[in-house]
């Protein structure tokens, strides 16, 4: 069973001015991990932030399956409590905001969705400070302002932190390893690794090869214009490193 | 941008967001509109004043008669017409003085209940428990033109502590009110200080022994009730030397198409190393989407550092009021005095707030901080209009001001307007300002985590407001927290 589906999806972008995605086709079953890789403009972060129901991103025809229901009209909030977690690639700040009542808010939205009673402050501090540690991070985190003055390797973790509190059905990752050294990407992965699962399905959207050594993919596609051009296993990866996408993507199409 | 007009419209399908417009069904005794010496000596003799309170009167009247309505604020005032407010109006009850608590309208009592304030001193020292650390609460309630209760007077008096109705202590301790009396807020200070001083009612009056630490937070909470009156408080606080109060005011007003005046005076006096922690959350009534009713606040607040080391701050949360019109302020006279006013203005719909503070630096070393935070949504209208002053024997005193605007939506103002004189080489002021918007991206990325707009929005806007709300005690920063949430209900750019 596919947890996420994505069937000939057509998408807008307002700020663009046109169409970005031109009929994408995907299905990540449930316990896997599939890599989304393409060059620049293939509408990486388009897909993205059109599964996520960003305002300003209009699908145009196909649909978007959520764990098989259709997720088309759920707002943006509302699609993520239904358990679709994007995890940033630049994470926005929100100066003022305490990262602690900021994670609770959001940890008791989930909760309320799925008919369980609130954490109290206590109860969320315990569960916090568990996820916290698997991810190497200092309990000053909850006391600060979100994402405000974080560095890039903090903000990217603090994602890792979200969707390991928000326990998301579908996580979709866009571009985490950009701005990261190897340190902090071994941290991420491993944060990653550490929530893969049977009823999980990740989608890891990402320039390089790089990330896919600690994230080990189970497939690996190729978006080119805004539409899944090439899948296969994880030397696929391999093979578009060495190539490069315009050879791949030619060889692709002979 | 898509997500502000969506969301401009939930703001207008939500309609009115005010919880506490109702209006109490009581019989009052009210006086007919009009403002002439008869007028004033009939407020004089309701509360049995002494005759130089009456004399008082009568010469801020006489000088206010002279004045006219000041013309430089920003916002855009309907002209008033002074004779056709009533400037005296007491629940019937009221005329006997009730005894006790227990024998308060019970009209009155439910009033009190419906707004969340507790008058029954059993039910707080019994009831809900307070953050760690903070002081139970004494309230004195005060409704139209009178004070209906004071709790916790005769508690507070062990400690040397007066907290009672200024019409009380007027009688009962004349010297200190004589003495105290447009004393920081001199009578001709503006127009509207002098109407006040003519025609105030009722308000609190606090005063605090040398070297007592109040063991009560103190607070007044004014109820406009009647239609067509006006509402004229003062309050009186003095703080003896090596003393310590914090005071806070709340008030709010039934919804009404027509316009009402509440034009209050406030003075404080710190003595020698005093402080003086002062905190409103005004909800007054702010008027329908049309700009239509709502109360004019017009208010003199003042407090005066006297004595050395002596320190007082202010903080205000200002979300109700079609117009908010007030600069609550510091003369630093004693050296080494310290002058604070920590200020969130949120303005939506039509209203307009043009509100700020002034800081006259005198004694040496003296110090003044300024944090205001304004925020506008619909049409609303934000002015800080702030006065640094730095006399020429303030040698070495410091100034910082930070004005920080939020815009919501594309037809709100903000506006800043700081004046700074400084006239001794040896002091230091510094001024930062900044304008910023709730942007789309905060708003989706706190959708992507589950927060719904109205969560989303009052978390960004009460952690714009933070560095403010945190001066408050802590009880009513969660109220104001809230407060902030609802009155921004639905409207988020």
């Amino acid at each position: 069973m596919s947890l996420l589906t994505i069937q000939n999806l057509h998408a807008t972008v307002e700020d663009a001015g046109k169409a970005i995605l031109h009929g994408l086709n995907l299905e990540v079953p449930a316990g896997q991990v599939h890599a989304i890789m393409g060059p620049n403009g293939a509408g990486k972060s388009t897909l993205g932030y059109t599964l996520a129901g960003r305002e300003g991103y209009t699908v145009t025809g196909g649909d978007i399956l959520l764990d098989g229901e259709s997720i088309l009209e759920a707002e943006a909030d509302e699609r993520a409590r239904k358990g679709l977690f994007l995890a940033f690639q630049y994470p926005v700040e929100l100066p003022g905001v305490n990262t602690a009542a900021f994670l609770r808010t959001a940890v008791n939205a989930h909760r309320a969705e799925r008919g369980e009673s609130e954490l109290s402050a206590l109860e969320f501090l315990k569960l916090a400070r568990t996820e916290m540690k698997n991810l190497s991070m200092s309990e000053d985190f909850l006391t600060r302002s979100v994402n405000t003055g974080f560095s890039g390797g903090e903000k990217k973790r603090f994602e890792i932190l979200q969707m390991a509190l928000l326990q998301p059905k579908v996580a979709v990752l866009d571009e985490t390893d950009s701005g990261l050294d190897i340190d902090a990407l071994k941290i991420v992965a491993e944060g990653v690794n550490r929530l893969r699962a049977q009823n999980r399905a990740f989608l890891v959207i990402t320039h390089y090869q790089r990330l896919l050594e600690y994230i080990k993919p189970d497939v690996v596609h190729i978006l080119s214009a805004g539409k899944i051009v090439k899948s296969g296993g994880p030397e696929l990866a391999l093979q578009l490193e060495a190539e490069g996408y315009e050879n791949l993507l030619n060889g692709a199409a002979a | 941008m898509p997500a502000e007009a969506s969301t401009l419209q939930t703001l207008e399908d939500l309609g009115d967001t005010y919880r506490y417009g109702f209006v109490t069904d009581i019989e009052s005794d009210t006086i007919p509109a009009g403002l002439t010496e008869d007028t004033v000596r009939f407020i004089s003799a309701k509360k049995n004043e002494p005759v130089w309170l009456l004399d008082w009167r009568l010469k801020a009247l006489k000088r206010w008669q002279n004045m006219t309505e000041p013309t430089w604020q920003k916002p855009d005032i309907t002209p008033i017409d002074y004779q056709s407010i009533s400037y005296y109006s007491a629940p019937k009850s009221m005329s006997d003085k009730p005894k006790s608590i227990d024998d308060i309208d019970p009209e009155l009592r439910r009033t009190y209940e419906k707004l969340g304030i507790p008058l029954a001193e059993q039910e707080i020292l019994a009831g809900v428990e307070r953050p760690a650390g903070s002081k139970p609460m004494a309230v004195d309630a005060v409704f139209d033109s009178v004070s209906v209760a004071t709790t916790f007077r005769e508690e507070l008096k062990k400690a040397g502590v007066i907290f009672c109705p200024i019409s009380e202590a007027v009688r009962e301790y004349p010297e200190l009110v004589q003495k105290y009396l447009g004393s920081v807020v001199p009578q001709g200070d503006n127009f509207y200080a002098a109407l006040n001083s003519a025609v105030f009612t009722d308000g609190s009056f606090v005063y605090i022994p040398e070297g007592v630490n109040c063991p009560m937070e103190l607070s007044t909470y004014f109820r406009i009730n009647e239609r067509n009156t006006g509402q004229f408080e003062r309050t009186l606080i003095i703080a003896e030397k090596g003393s310590y109060v914090s005071y806070l005011e709340g008030c709010t007003a039934p919804q009404r198409d027509e316009n009402q005046l509440h034009a209050a005076v406030v003075e404080l006096v710190a003595m020698e190393g005093a402080e003086i922690k002062y905190s409103t959350v005004q909800n007054w009534y702010p008027g329908d989407a049309e700009g239509k009713g709502g109360i004019y606040n017009f208010v003199t607040k003042r407090g005066a550092c006297r004595g050395a080391h002596s320190k007082i701050s202010w903080t205000q949360v200002e979300t109700g009021s079609s117009i908010t019109w007030k600069y609550p302020s510091c003369i630093l006279e004693g050296d080494n005095s310290v002058g604070e006013f920590y200020s969130v203005a949120l303005t939506r719909r039509k209203q307009q707030a043009d509100t700020g503070t002034k800081m006259f630096h005198i004694g040496k070393n003296t110090r003044s901080v300024i944090i205001s935070k304004g925020i506008s949504a619909d049409q609303g209208d934000n002015m800080y209009r702030g006065l640094v002053t730095i006399g020429p024997k303030a040698h070495g005193s410091r100034n910082f001001t930070q004005c920080d605007s939020l815009l919501i939506g594309d037809q709100c103002g903000a506006h800043t307007v700081p004046y700074i004189e400084v006239k001794n080489s040896t002091s230091t002021v510094e001024h930062e300002a900044t304008t910023s918007k709730i942007s789309d991206d905060q708003l989706f990325y706190c959708a992507q985590r589950g927060l719904s707009e109205q969560d989303a929005v009052s978390m960004i806007v009460n952690g714009f407001a933070k560095e403010v709300l945190q001066h408050l005690p802590m009880e009513f920063a969660v109220e104001a927290q809230k407060l902030l949430g609802i009155s921004l209900e639905g409207s988020v750019g």
